[in-house]
């Protein structure tokens, strides 16, 4: 089958700016926040891609931009090869029911007043009004069995329900539809150990019984590492690394993500001793530095790093965007593993 | 080793207004003077509520049982004078939010001030050069220019250590640290943590670490205590604990924590949820969710009891054929590490 070979989602130098008032003056003086400034991905038919960063690095502004919930400032989104616009017209809505979201807090994405089977019912009723109630009460009666939800359930409402529990309605709702794209923004960051382990096991099920295509993003590499066939690390609005999980997490290549990497605090003791421990904090995005957005708290950078932005460049499959690296002999990386 | 803080059998029940819901079953913890203790579990386990009920922060809806002893004082038994002394002087406190234990129409200088000026009686000129000292110690940069600021203008990060400065200012014996990095981001989190390493390290100051977070807790302490439902169900040295776990729910915890490392493997999940404090099953709490669980084990709540020494203690009927499982397991990581 050659369409796995098409993306199914394609973004080209997208950007995303914001006119904000930073304080001074009577009014304020004007700036620019660069929330996503330039970054570009594919995702394969059937694939998922990991986005990972810290907070304010552009991750959750990419899927809205994705979505179309809000207008681009620059470059172009293609899903299954149409332009995907922030016009809400009937080609988006169209557009929009093969898009699904799932949002961080299953409680605030859910209607309170609503039965767990109304909720998950609902998209139904909404994007395809025709189909009968009785076909309805059955799609919504194997979504739930899909996802774990007993049937006695069906007439709950969202808080009597368990954390992990509302997070399949959430789940169970954004598939009613079959999206072909699945964007997850944090979809286990409220829930438990236990329960989270459980979430992720059903997406991963679920995924390869009925095939969509997913961008999940998190601040939680071993999440993203557990869900994706490609990752992609952000810092304040562009991708400094990419490529396979078990490349960029084994064998980080871009400065920050090695630091990233060696900052998670793992139950294997060994790591502690290696541990790199960035200075201060992630600089604002509204006057991010100039040249490589990470020279700031960069332990490595050099002059060239403060003047001239790094290209995203690619060695087999493993993209980063840091002077050190792309000025290195081909295969010398900075980074010894 | 001798104990700074001993709490024996402490139990909580809340008013539900017709009846009481035990939250707490007899918990008995000890901390050793300058010791790093975790306490791990899930929401809603205890591992706040422990503390809180230390200090007297519980509220009137709040009945507390068992002792808690400081030296020759009991905590429970003081009043609200006798606490505030305890409070921010012998055991400080941080929380995971610090946006929101910080007021924010205060400037940072007096909010620092304010405990210096309660825990050690220092005023005007000392009191805002030993702020700037605590300020300049939890690593801010610019301390004298910072004190002026408001929370708001500070990070995250930067609140946290606001934070850690204020609890350092009554000099406490002993520091809780709920959640302190669970708002903050990883490389933010890294810095949090080498500071409390750091600063418990010189101080001689005992470390409480109250996290959800299994990697946090095995990266900083010396011993762990997992909590399942309002009980201690494990508790061990941080290496025998990782290492060897025994009990379900502690095997479990560790098995359902994705890798960063080695091959991607299938998550092994815990089936169901844990019960609400109402409503514990009879015997022991974990055996619903339990792959091992027997009618033994649906009868009897097993207790906390040691197994093989070295202070490796668990609550579970099958504890020893586990520990025999544990030590296996453990000789045969070693040997594909080697």
């Amino acid at each position: 089958m050659n369409a796995a070979d098409k993306p199914l989602l394609s973004v080209t130098n997208l950007k995303r700016h914001y006119d904000v008032r930073l304080p001074g003056g009577l009014f304020g003086t004007p700036a620019t926040l660069k929330a996503v400034d330039g970054i570009s991905f594919e995702i394969m038919k059937g694939k998922t891609l990991g986005l990972v960063g810290e907070s304010g690095c552009g991750k959750s502004t990419t899927a809205k931009l994705v979505l179309g919930h809000i207008p681009v400032t620059a470059g172009e989104i293609r899903f299954d090869g149409e332009t995907v616009t922030a016009n809400h017209n009937a080609q988006w809505r169209a557009m929009r029911r093969r898009m699904q979201m799932i949002y961080q807090d299953p409680l605030g994405a859910l209607d309170r007043r609503l039965s767990v089977a109304d909720q998950i019912g609902e998209p139904i009723q909404i994007h395809a009004p025709e189909t009968p109630k009785a076909e309805r009460d059955e799609r919504v009666a194997s979504l739930m069995a899909n996802v774990g939800l007993r049937r006695d359930m069906a007439d709950r409402f969202p808080h009597e329900l368990s954390g992990g529990q509302r997070q399949r309605v959430v789940i169970a709702r954004a598939l009613s539809l079959k999206p072909d794209l699945l964007v997850g923004d944090e979809p286990v960051s409220a829930l438990d150990v236990s329960i989270q382990a459980q979430v992720l096991n059903l997406l991963d099920d679920l995924r390869q019984s009925t095939g969509f295509t997913a961008l999940f993003i998190s601040h939680d590499l071993k999440v993203v590492r557990q869900m994706s066939d490609r990752v992609a690390v952000m810092y304040l609005g562009r991708i400094v690394e990419s490529g396979a999980p078990e490349e960029v997490f084994r064998r980080p290549q871009h400065p920050y993500t090695q630091a990233l990497v060696s900052a998670i605090p793992t139950i294997r003791r060994s790591a502690v001793s290696n541990r790199i421990v960035l200075k201060g904090d992630p600089p604002n995005p509204v006057n991010a530095p100039s040249g490589c957005p990470f020279h700031t708290r960069c332990p490595a950078a050099i002059a060239q790093c403060k003047s001239e932005v790094p290209a995203l460049l690619e060695t087999a499959g493993h993209k980063v965007a840091c002077h050190l690296v792309n000025n290195a002999p081909a295969g010398a990386g900075i980074a010894a593993e | 080793m001798d104990a700074i803080v001993s709490i024996r059998n402490m139990t909580v029940d809340f008013d539900q207004g017709h009846r009481f819901v035990r939250a707490l079953h007899g918990i008995s913890l000890d901390v050793g003077r300058g010791e790093t203790v975790g306490i791990v579990g899930e929401s809603g386990c205890g591992k706040s509520i422990t503390w809180l009920a230390a200090l007297g922060l519980l509220g009137k809806r709040a009945r507390v049982g068992g002792r808690v002893m400081m030296g020759s004082k009991s905590l429970l038994d003081l009043d609200e004078n006798g606490l505030a002394d305890i409070r921010g002087g012998k055991i400080a406190m941080i929380f995971q939010d610090p946006s929101s234990s910080l007021n924010p129409v205060h400037r940072i200088g007096r909010q620092i001030g304010e405990a210096l000026r309660l825990h050690r009686g220092l005023r005007g000129g000392a009191a805002k050069a030993e702020a700037k000292r605590l300020l300049d110690r939890v690593g801010i940069s610019n301390a004298a220019q910072r004190l002026n600021e408001y929370p708001h203008e500070l990070s995250g990060g930067m609140n946290q250590r606001v934070m850690i400065a204020m609890a350092l200012a009554g000099e406490p014996e002993v520091l809780i640290a709920d959640e302190p990095t669970t708002a903050l981001d990883v490389t933010i989190q890294a810095q949090i943590l080498d500071l409390l390493r750091e600063l418990s390290a010189d101080n001689e100051m005992a470390l409480v670490l109250i996290s959800h977070d299994l990697g946090v807790v095995a990266d900083m302490t010396e011993r762990v205590a997992v909590m399942y439902c309002g009980r201690i169900i494990e508790q061990a040295a941080t290496d025998a604990l990782f290492s060897r776990p025994v009990h379900p729910y502690t095997r479990g915890l560790i098995a359902a924590l994705p890798d960063i490392v080695g091959p991607k493997r299938r998550l092994a999940s815990i089936p169901g949820t844990v019960p609400p404090p109402d409503r514990l099953p009879p015997g022991c709490s974990f055996a619903p969710r339990c792959a091992r669980a027997d009618q033994a084990c649906r009868d009897s709540q097993p207790e906390l009891a040691g197994i093989g020494g070295q202070g490796h203690d668990v609550s579970c009927l099958h504890a020893t054929e586990l520990a025999m499982t544990a030590m296996r397991e453990a000789a045969s990581n070693e040997m594909e590490r080697a």
